[in-house]
């Protein structure tokens, strides 16, 4: 660690226990702030490092709130967390979150390299800026997504896939270990589809743990290793022949 | 045409009042970009608003009116704050109450008071006014919200652009927004100076939200949005000094005339 790193969050980041669970859950319950009904009960969960596990479920099933309480963004009611052998937030530098693409000011006037380079952000802290090496895994995570060039464009000047792109190349640059997306293939061009197959594919080769929330079932044993299915914020049983693969869900 | 510029510049006071102005316009017109960007704008016009009881304290107990004034806003950002930290009273509602209050409060301490000419200037504004001890604090707080800006730059940047991003990498995001209410509490203090409470939150949006129109790209929108602000204190105290005019109101009309040649521009460009 370099003597003038002030990490954002107070403390110092501590590294994924050799060995953990990328994600464990006990109980796990949590709703929105200001609402009574939860939105999700009684996860029980188990993702091994190094696997590809989708989240799968209609809209308000809960998915979203997962990848939310496991991100940090959402404080659990009840239950335990921990991601990479740790509580919450003791190392989030090693996990990041790919929003929905509707969460985010596309107005504002930032470049799409400025935008990607936020995911070096915490690796800087406070009063640092990107040097040569940051920069370096921008043009890379820029590249990986095919979006070189559009990096000085405006991020308000591109489409709904280019706009995924551009959070999919920032979590890359974030060379982080767990990576939680939060419905990458939702409505995006063809293009944008291939492209977000075949990065997932590579990080489920280079040993990364991906968790996908995704409303799709289709080609689910293709691309992932493992499952949970979600219904009104509790685990359910998938519907029969669907697919399981490794056993994710610990009841 | 030199000598009608180079006149004013021969009084101690004019000379005075474009420096403040310049360094008002700074602040102001800089702070604004942010506050236009991140929807703030009637935040600051809640603030703007309820510097007057302060103010008017202030002036009835014969204490310094900066004083008087920063705390009033400072303690109206601190209720908003609190109160729209969760969701049973929304933002905007807490706005439309809490300043004024505050604001009809300043009125009734004002009709206790007997001279109308120092609390019209609290509310107009009289930059032909200001001494020395309003200059340093005005140049303080100057330096003070371009530094913060400076340093803090990417995080409020990334605060605006996604903020669930940054917290999720441990950004304090309550203090950002706590930090960005507290330079726009200061930034109000200063702009009273200049144009007053009740004009003030006009220098701090305009400026940003006419350059806002003219371009994509945020450096050119600071920029714009500086000389716009520079300059129009520039011409309202031009023309407040050869028209006799309310120098606050002055600066505030041509800040808005500007913004709607803006919307003209924009407008015709599209069509």
């Amino acid at each position: 660690m370099k003597m003038n790193f002030f990490p954002y969050c107070g403390h110092q980041h501590a590294h994924p226990h050799q060995h953990a669970l990328a994600i464990e859950t006990w109980d796990a319950c949590a709703n929105y702030i200001g609402h009574a009904q939860s939105a999700i009960t009684d996860i029980n969960i188990a993702v091994p490092s190094g696997t590809c596990v989708a989240l799968v479920g209609h809209n308000g099933a809960g998915k979203s709130t997962l990848l939310k309480v496991a991100a940090g963004l959402l404080p659990l009611r009840s239950g335990r967390i921990q991601i990479l052998g740790h509580p919450i937030g003791q190392c989030h530098q090693r996990v990041v979150y790919l929003p929905q693409r509707s969460e985010i000011d596309w107005r504002f006037p930032i470049s799409v390299r400025k935008l990607v380079g936020s995911g070096r952000y915490v690796h800087l802290g406070w009063l640092r800026y990107p040097n040569a090496n940051d920069h370096k895994a921008i043009e890379e995570a820029l590249r990986e997504l095919d979006i070189l060039d559009l990096a000085e464009r405006q991020i308000s000047q591109l489409s709904g896939g280019q706009q995924q792109r551009v959070l999919l190349a920032r979590a890359i640059c974030q060379d982080a270990d767990l990576f939680l997306l939060d419905e990458p293939l939702n409505a995006i061009d063809v293009q944008t589809q291939a492209i977000v197959a075949r990065v997932l594919k590579d990080l489920r080769k280079s040993g990364k743990t991906v968790v996908v929330a995704t409303h799709f079932i289709d080609k689910l044993s293709a691309q992932y290793d493992g499952a949970v299915y979600l219904n009104e914020g509790r685990q359910v049983q998938p519907a029969q022949g669907n697919f399981t693969g490794i056993p994710i869900g610990k009841k | 045409m030199m000598h009608w510029l180079l006149e004013p510049l021969g009084y101690q006071f004019i000379r005075t009042a474009l420096l403040a102005s310049v360094l008002i316009g700074m602040t102001c017109s800089v702070l604004g970009v942010f506050v236009v960007l991140k929807r703030m704008s009637n935040v600051g016009h809640a603030l703007t608003h309820s510097a007057l009881p302060g103010l008017v304290a202030a002036y009835l107990a014969g204490i310094n009116l900066f004083v008087g004034a920063l705390s009033a806003v400072i303690l109206t950002a601190l209720g908003i704050g609190l109160i729209s930290e969760n969701d049973e009273v929304y933002e905007d509602t807490a706005i439309g109450i809490v300043p004024m209050a505050m604001f009809s409060l300043g009125i009734l301490m004002m009709s206790q008071a007997r001279s109308f000419r120092d609390l019209s200037s609290m509310l107009f504004g009289n930059i032909l006014g200001v001494g020395p001890s309003e200059m340093l604090l005005i140049a303080v707080i100057t330096v003070i919200v371009l530094g913060v800006l400076a340093l803090f730059y990417k995080e409020i940047e990334l605060f605006c652009v996604d903020p669930n991003y940054a917290r999720t990498i441990g950004v304090p995001i309550a203090n950002v927004r706590f930090g960005l209410l507290l330079l726009l509490a200061l930034t109000v203090v200063a702009g009273i100076q200049a144009v007053g409470t009740v004009l003030t939150s006009a220098l701090l949006v305009a400026p940003a939200a006419s350059a806002r129109l003219l371009t994509n790209r945020l450096r050119e929108m600071v920029l714009i949005s500086l000389s716009i602000a520079v300059s129009a204190g520039f011409c309202g105290i031009y023309l407040s000094y050869y028209l006799g005019l309310s120098s606050g109101a002055a600066i505030v009309f041509v800040c808005s005339v500007v913004f709607i040649i803006c919307w003209l521009v924009k407008w015709m460009r599209r069509s």
